[in-house]
């Protein structure tokens, strides 16, 4: 949590005692901040670069592009950035979110209404979720990885099972379509939905309790324990909360390609993990917020576009990833050691 | 000093508890009242953190029961103990590095509402909170550096200095420190001594561990001493006494 939750900072009294701040203490402050902001300016970099390079990228069908291809990370993104943060991992959405959209077309086969099309989708992604917390917490798993790597199998051949030996089921209702692949003033209506996600997570993580509890299990899990907080539970929702995005992740692909398919969100784990490192939240859990997520999804979306449009192999977007994530990694190994000088500093100030 | 007729706010009687092989108390009674520091002193292993745990909801006994008021109470986890008015400031600080220090200090006791929602899915009053936390601060003359940063940017003693204010929000009855000053600098140290000064003021019970005899000369009213489990010894530190009370811990003859 780089910025304290709120926005309330205006009613909080400046402490007292604060002495003349050494001049190491404002170039490790001047790090750490530059630390925060950092995936920021590496993605506006990243657009300048581009946007020179080749002159169609910056042209508006192109950015609308960019933010329909985006939207599906996006969103499933911020569900696994939850479960980041509680120092989880959550490797079944790729699965989950083809199980969904394959669960959302044999709906589609019984009913007309989308809305019973969305909620068998939502339902589909929640109930995969609700397998992985509750297993994890209740099979008393010493990590997430085992059990999401077990239901990425699993969701993912009930997929291939039901969908009958069809790699798509053609045929989603024409409000799902409109939601995936319609577009309003030129702004595809996926932006709509990633906002819409956005806007809740915000509320449940920065104005609930139970987003302060996220914060809390992941800050240190014993400690939790000992304030009384229900850390079980909190690690169950999480991850039904990340089964809900990748149903609604679902909702967005299968409306965008009117289709439901056991084949989709390949290598989709590996894209949101990717996207919640390099925006800049920690993977050892407890840092970071929404906006580190949605800057990892458009850097990976934007990679993705500019080497298309650069005409550059695509095994060398795999490349610029993994070195990108090394560097996020490499930015919190240097996170964490300037802020144990900052406690040295401390330590050291006068009463 | 201690209130002498007063009964006492929290008493522990016949205490057993076992880990498997290891009888880490054989039937330990203590007694502890408004207003008092009592030193809990013991070697290494002698079983103070034990005894502590079981206070504050951490471990269950094996036998022997806790009374607080008088009244027996069944403390089966920390949340019960801190529902019954015992803040414990623990050994390694349960401080959550990654959140504030108004956010550690409610973290799990959130002020927030409406009131007929489930806990977690109410709206948090940070306002009210960061407000709150701010005066307690302030009352105990704390110093931090920012009151907005993450309690990862402060040094050893002033997060120790947030966990025993923590305590102090709360703390109804009887407030333990396991060790609150071991890891400090002499600067530090003595903060933290003026905060406990300042909890009994305020009229807590207040159980000290610790390895140091000054702190215990300068602050306890009284101090027990733990060996090997028991109980082997209660008096009134003073400077005279204090090579009788070192002799006692380590089970030499005086
Ligand atoms: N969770 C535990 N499991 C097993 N043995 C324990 C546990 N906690 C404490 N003990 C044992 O109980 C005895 C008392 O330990 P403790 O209460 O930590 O002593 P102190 O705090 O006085 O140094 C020691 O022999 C210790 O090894
Ligand atoms: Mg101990």
């Amino acid at each position: 949590m780089a910025k304290s939750g709120g926005g309330n900072d205006g009613s909080v009294p400046t402490l007292p005692s604060r002495p003349r701040r050494i001049a190491e203490t404002s170039a490790v402050a001047l790090g750490l901040r530059l630390l925060a902001v950092g995936p920021l300016l590496i993605l506006l970099l990243l657009v300048a670069v581009v946007g020179l390079l080749t002159p169609n990228f910056l042209k508006p069908i192109n950015i609308s592009n960019i933010l329909a291809q985006t939207a599906v990370i996006a969103i499933v993104a911020i569900g696994q950035h939850l479960v980041i943060l509680t120092r989880g991992i959550d490797l079944s959405v790729g699965a989950n979110l083809a199980l969904a959209t394959v669960v959302g077309a044999l709906a589609y086969r019984v009913t007309d209404s989308a809305a019973l099309v969305m909620l068998a989708m939502l339902a589909s992604g929640a109930a995969v979720g609700a397998v992985n917390g509750l297993v994890y917490v209740f099979g008393r798993l010493p990590h997430p990885f085992i059990i999401t790597l077990a239901t990425l199998s699993i969701a993912r051949g009930v997929a291939l099972e039901v969908a009958i030996g069809h790699t798509t089921m053609r045929g989603m209702p024409a409000e799902i379509a409109a939601l995936g692949g319609g577009n309003l003033w030129g702004i595809p209506n996926s932006f709509f939905v990633v906002c819409a996600v956005v806007a809740i997570a915000l509320i449940m993580v920065r104005a609930m309790v139970w987003g302060r509890w996220i914060y809390a299990v992941g800050g240190k899990p014993e400690a939790a324990v000992q304030m009384g907080i229900p850390v079980k539970w909190v690690l169950v929702s999480v991850y039904v909360i990340s089964g809900v995005c990748a149903g609604v992740g679902a909702i967005v692909l299968a409306g965008r390609t009117e289709a439901g398919s056991p084949l989709y969100g390949n290598l989709l784990e590996l894209d949101t993990i990717a996207a919640v490192i390099i925006g800049g939240a920690s993977f050892l859990g407890g840092r970071g917020h929404i906006g580190h997520a949605l800057v990892g999804a458009v850097m990976i979306g934007i990679i993705r576009n500019a080497l298309n449009l650069l005409n550059v192999d695509a095994f060398f977007q795999m490349i610029a990833i993994g070195l990108i994530i090394v560097l996020a990694v490499e930015a919190d190994v240097l996170r964490n050691h300037l802020e144990a000088k900052v406690r040295v500093l401390q330590a050291g100030r006068a009463p | 000093m201690s209130p002498a007729a007063a009964s006492p706010v929290l008493a522990v009687r016949d205490a057993d508890k076992r880990f498997g092989a290891v009888h880490a108390l054989k039937g330990v009674s203590l007694e502890a009242f408004r207003g008092e520091v009592l030193a809990l002193l013991g070697d290494n292993g002698a079983g103070k953190s034990t005894l502590v745990k079981c206070i504050s909801g951490v471990h269950g006994l094996d036998g022997g029961e806790v009374l607080l008021d008088g009244e027996r109470t069944a403390l089966h986890s920390p949340a019960a103990a801190r529902r019954a008015g015992i803040e414990t400031v623990y050994q390694d600080l349960a401080l959550f590095d990654n959140l504030t220090p108004a956010q550690n200090f409610y973290c799990g006791r959130e002020i927030a509402g409406p009131r007929w929602l489930p806990r977690g899915l109410r709206f948090l009053n940070a306002r009210a909170m960061d407000r709150e936390a701010a005066a307690v601060i302030e009352r105990l003359k704390v110093s931090l550096p920012r009151f907005d940063a993450p309690v990862a940017l402060m040094s050893g003693g002033q997060r120790q200095a947030i966990a025993v204010a923590r305590a102090t929000v709360f703390a109804r009855k009887v407030v333990i420190l396991d060790e609150p000053t071991a890891a400090l600098g002499l600067r530090e140290s003595r903060k933290v001594l003026d905060l406990i000064a300042q909890l009994k003021a305020e009229g807590n019970a207040v159980i000290l561990i610790t390895h140091n005899m000054e702190h215990v000369v300068e602050l306890a009213d009284r101090a027990v001493v733990l060996r090997q489990g028991r109980k082997v010894g209660e008096l009134r530190p003073s400077r005279d006494n204090q090579r009788q009370l070192v002799s006692m811990i380590v089970g030499a003859e005086v």
